[in-house]
């Protein structure tokens, strides 16, 4: 069986993690380590020793927002960026699921709704994600004051071609 | 010149005031756009961080359409500028990755469209001093901070059209259209992307700092080139601490003398007119 390491490495398909020598770079750059659990350099490390449960169903690998100031400054090439996309796939592949739910779910509510109409329908895409979420009232007076400037409307034009589009989502289905 | 235009869906919704400007500066400058026919979304972060191949198909159905004209593509979102060029350079190094994708979308992809932002065809393409040229009404008094965001620079391997930790180019714009431009340390931090909705107070900490900074720097404003990066500072900061942030092309129709922008303003939730009545400039 593979270890942890092996699996991440195989899937980021480039830099191998363990060329981090913890200078904390990344960490020292990361808008969202404030809000992180573990810092993006300890969960290379945590991936070394083989701690797959905890790296999967930790909030950290959710927060990140993909900034990618970890890659662009890593003297090794690291791409912490990319590592966090794996390891989220992980922990959906492998139903381990979201410590962040409303992440997830918003994520969810997103990918549906172009699934739907080939682009997406800011509104519908809101209330979906609300009726997931079941977060209903937040951000109300916002959306009502969007509708008001008419920079939200419930016809919105579509893709035309939606053969192709559902063909793509179908192709490339998670098992 | 003649490029494809790529919107996407920030531009036809919340973010339409970005669409219209740049369709206005653009024609001014002599830039004719092409929409890209039948686009569909990019699949934004939600894509990549949840299906890596879902990430690259969705941009690669685009290209692949885009590529049917010999001509760049111009992608004034930020995020989706990212999205485009991720795949690009995913499909170009990953051969075996090329022939998934292209079953998956059913196309050939060349790598033959040059896939652009507006800043860059502007400052590259069209020229500083044809857009100084146009300037009818210098910003005078208007002191932005310029904010890249994430988007637009990093990777630097994979956007590569200025520089990833201390960018310049839309400072520039912004220096040609008479604006004072306010130099700051914030350029490209992060202002909390997609998690507004699902992590509302993180954001709304993350925003409260970069207004507190660009205050510092003594800025009257921020301009942008993205509408994630727009939605999150103008409708997240907390009370009343929000400065007035614009698209850069907002900025330039309005030097440019062009009709429009007092509708584009109307749409923000922090109300520019004030500043820019205060300045005579509207
Ligand atoms: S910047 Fe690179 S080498 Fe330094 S700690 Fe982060 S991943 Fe490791
Ligand atoms: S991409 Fe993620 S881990 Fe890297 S700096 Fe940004 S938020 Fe942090």
């Amino acid at each position: 069986m593979k270890t942890f390491l092996e699996e991440v490495n195989e899937k980021i398909n480039g830099v191998p993690i363990q060329r981090c020598y913890h200078c904390r770079k990344c960490t020292a750059g990361c808008p969202m380590a404030f809000a992180m659990e573990h810092n993006p350099n300890r969960v290379v490390k945590m991936i070394q020793m083989e701690k797959r449960e905890e790296v999967l169903a930790s909030g950290t690998i959710w927060l990140c927002v993909s900034c990618e100031t970890c890659i662009t400054r890593c003297p090794n090439e690291v791409d912490i960026a990319r590592m966090m996309d794996v390891l989220r796939q992980m922990a959906i592949e492998t139903g381990v699921g979201a410590k962040e739910k409303n992440i997830l779910k918003f994520h969810e509510a997103f990918l549906a709704n172009i699934r739907m109409g080939g682009r997406i329908n800011e509104p519908t895409m809101m209330v979906h994600y609300k009726l997931k979420s079941g977060d209903l009232f937040s951000d109300m007076a916002m959306g009502i004051d969007m509708f008001r400037k008419g920079k939200l409307s419930l016809i919105s034009p579509r893709t035309r071609d939606m053969k192709s589009v559902r063909r793509i989502f179908e192709k490339t289905r998670q098992s | 010149m003649k490029v494809s235009y790529y919107p996407g869906c920030s531009l036809h919704g919340t973010a339409k005031e970005y669409d219209q400007s740049v369709r206005s500066v653009s024609h001014a400058l002599g830039i004719e756009l092409e929409e890209i026919e039948d686009w569909s979304c990019c699949g934004a972060t939600s894509a990549h961080s949840t299906n890596f191949k879902l990430s690259i198909a969705l941009p690669a159905r685009n290209l692949i359409a885009a590529e049917k004209k010999a001509q760049d593509v111009m992608i004034p979102c930020a995020a989706c500028f990212n999205r485009f060029k991720t795949a690009e350079h995913h499909l170009s190094q990953d051969p075996e990755l090329k022939a998934e994708i292209e079953e998956i979308v059913g196309g050939r992809y060349q790598g033959s469209a040059a896939i652009r932002n507006p800043i860059d065809i502007i400052v590259r393409d069209i020229g500083l001093e044809a857009l100084a040229a146009k300037v009818v009404k210098r910003l005078a008094g208007l002191k932005p901070v310029s904010y890249y965001g994430c988007l637009l620079l990093r990777p630097p391997d994979v956007c590569r059209f200025d520089d990833a930790e201390n960018p310049v180019l839309l400072d520039r714009i912004l220096a040609v259209l008479g604006a004072e431009v306010r130099p700051w340390s914030f350029k490209t931090d992060c202002c909390g992307g997609s998690l507004t909705i699902s992590k509302t107070e993180i954001v709304v900490r993350m925003v409260d700092k970069l207004m507190e900074m660009a205050r510092e720097a003594g800025a009257n404003c921020l301009v942008t080139a993205c509408p994630v990066c727009m939605a999150n500072l103008d409708m997240r900061s907390s009370k009343d601490a929000g400065l007035p942030v614009f698209y850069f092309t907002e900025l330039a129709a309005l030097a440019m003398g062009q009709e429009g922008p007092e509708g584009w303003f109307r749409l923000h939730r922090t109300d520019p007119r004030p500043l820019l009545k205060g300045l005579q400039l509207l």
